[in-house]
């Protein structure tokens, strides 16, 4: 990744360069980060804003290079207005040098800093942070840590879902943001999760064809809380907006459905998908075939956390089935001097995100008592995330739509059967076990796409925490660099 | 007309340089990544798998999932969802490892 042309290296960075020292290191700028960022240095905090993009906004905020020439970003998202806002308040405070942007550095290791000495109150300690550009390493140290990481995409394997035109629907959300680009022209959009919609409703916008938007989930399962779902007017009327947009264009939405194969040979021509019990088994006899040549496809999102997990942070189970950090009220983990905002607490959204980052800023910032509305605003969004994760949670019948034959670790191209075989013939009964004996997530994604998965067929009911001792791949000559 | 991603969001790009796929010049437009520039064409595919030989191209489009590997002015195991489509960059269909040239396999 090019580092060189990053706006800091030729602007702000000499006024920081005696000192790599920072109140703050916020990890990632995405909704959390960005606003946690800019409450902090409102506050008077010396921030490092770290993000392994080229620019800051994260997934949700991803929007084409200025290169493009895009006039209109604003009609690839929702909300623009609040990224708008959120940009020009961390320009002044970067032209004030109270925030340093490094853009493409990726967080790799979180360590308490040695030299960093008890100056600080108790929780407080002192960190080093050691980023990758790709190229080489840096590091820097602050006080206080904020982790807001986001959240990647859950993948459930089924036969075909390795095909060329087999997208992530986030990919392809990505991919369109970013680049100005589509897969296909025909376009089903599937899996389980509110992102769904938001894809299906961008990718028409872009001119695609959706047939089909095929969710795995019950969306009934909303109603039954009226009460939380009342609380969030603004999230009826996001699903409702997208609600209409879809039905605009034709697009079927079909419930408690999968797709459960993609057809093609050198790409994706065609889809079948299926019926499922409540336990997400395929129904025999459903099936039913659309022809597209792409299909974007994700379950849900697991919260990133392994930075957090490997400094032995406590994690909480979520209902959708994933893990999220344990936060108290004012965002702290378990970890002294480590705090937590979004998607990392358990996945609820960009207005969450928002709210959750500047709750953590005011408590690091010292704030005695965060605003009333504030923790009022976190409360409901909060209620309404943990409904939508129940909804979406992966039902226990979901490998039933997988072959023997059916890759599920892309990277390594371990078949389901072989996972079978390290489990009831072998004996295995977790996922490291597996991996030690079929390679499933030893490649180069290190289970991201396939760890959910994995962990599923190997046995384990109970998500339970990564722990990798480095973020993400490093080349060893970066390693090398390390003091 | 028929609506296009760059319609959606009133996109007037610089002029479009080439880069060079498998030897035949592609399009591509200021600012895309290398793995975006081969959608715009139509090309889903740029590697094959080590074991079954089997095609891949951008599966994540984030950099997670590392399915997009090419060689890339001549470096193997290039992300291209990640690296700019810079004008005159070659990418050349990333066979197994990548590492033909060391006899590995
Ligand atoms: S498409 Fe996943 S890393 Fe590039």
């Amino acid at each position: 990744m090019p580092t060189s042309t990053s706006p800091d290296a030729a602007a702000g960075a000499d006024r920081h360069e005696r000192r790599d020292r920072y109140d703050l290191a916020v990890i990632g700028a995405g909704p959390a980060g960005l606003a946690g960022a800019v409450a902090a240095a409102d506050r008077g905090l010396r921030c490092a804003l770290l993000d392994a993009g080229a620019r800051p906004g994260g997934q949700y905020y991803r929007h084409p290079a200025p290169e493009l020439g895009a006039a209109r970003p604003d009609r690839l998202h929702h909300h623009w207005s609040t990224f708008t806002a959120l940009a020009d308040r961390l320009a002044a405070h970067r032209q004030a040098g109270r925030i340093r942007l490094l853009s493409d550095h990726h967080v790799f290791l979180l360590e308490a800093d040695p030299a960093g000495g008890g100056t600080d109150a108790a929780d407080r300690p002192h960190w080093r942070l050691h980023a990758s550009t790709g190229e080489r390493t840096s590091q820097l140290t602050a006080a206080a840590v904020l982790l807001a990481t986001g959240a990647y995409e859950r993948q459930l394997p089924f036969p075909g879902w390795t095909l060329p035109g087999v997208v992530t629907a986030g990919g392809a959300q990505a991919m369109l943001k970013a680049g100005l680009v589509l897969p296909g022209r025909r376009i089903v959009v599937a899996g389980s999760g509110p992102l769904l919609l938001a894809a299906a409703a961008s990718l028409t916008a872009a001119g695609a064809r959706v047939p089909a938007v095929v969710e795995a989930g019950d969306y009934l399962g909303y109603a039954r809380r009226p009460g939380v779902l009342a609380a969030v007017p603004g999230k009826l009327g996001e699903g409702v907006t997208h609600g209409v947009a879809l039905a605009r264009h034709a697009v079927r939405l079909h419930r408690a459905s999968a797709v459960v194969e993609a057809h093609g040979t050198e790409r994706v021509t065609a889809v079948t998908v299926a019926r499922l019990d409540a336990d997400w088994r395929p129904v025999p006899g459903t099936e039913r075939r659309i022809a597209c040549d792409a299909l974007a496809v994700g379950h849900g999102l697991v919260p990133q956390l392994e930075l957090a997990t490997e400094l032995g942070a406590e994690t909480r189970p979520v209902p959708d089935g994933t893990l999220a950090l344990r936060v108290d009220a004012r965002q702290r983990t378990t970890v002294p001097g480590l705090w937590a905002a979004g998607e990392t607490c358990g996945v609820g959204g960009a207005e969450l995100a928002l709210a959750e980052g500047e709750l953590a800023a005011l408590a690091i910032a010292g704030d005695p008592q965060p605003p009333v509305a504030l923790l009022a605003r976190r409360r409901r969004l909060r209620g309404f995330a943990e409904l939508m994760a129940a909804a979406h949670r992966p039902g226990a019948g979901w490998p039933g739509w997988l072959r023997p034959d059916t890759e599920v670790c892309r990277c390594e191209e371990v078949p389901a059967q072989r996972i079978t075989e390290a489990v009831e013939e072998l004996g295995a009964t977790d996922a490291r076990t597996v991996k030690l004996l079929t390679r499933a997530g030893m490649g180069w994604c290190q289970g991201r796409m396939c760890g959910p998965a994995v962990a599923v067929l190997a046995g384990m009911s109970e998500p339970s925490a990564d722990r990798r001792p480095l973020s993400c791949p490093v080349r060893l000559g970066e390693l090398a660099q390390l003091p | 007309m028929r609506r296009t991603p760059a319609s959606l969001a009133a996109a007037e790009p610089g002029p479009a340089h080439t880069i060079e796929f498998d030897g035949r010049p592609i399009p591509a437009l200021p600012g895309q990544s290398i793995a975006a520039a081969l959608w715009a064409q139509g090309i889903l595919a740029w590697r094959s798998t080590r074991i079954a030989g089997r095609p891949r191209g951008a599966f994540c489009g984030i950099g997670a999932c590392y399915d997009c590997l090419a060689t890339v002015d001549g470096q193997p195991n290039q992300r291209t969802c990640l690296l700019p489509a810079a004008p005159g960059t070659t990418v050349t269909t990333q066979e197994g490892h990548g590492r033909a040239d060391l006899d590995l396999a």
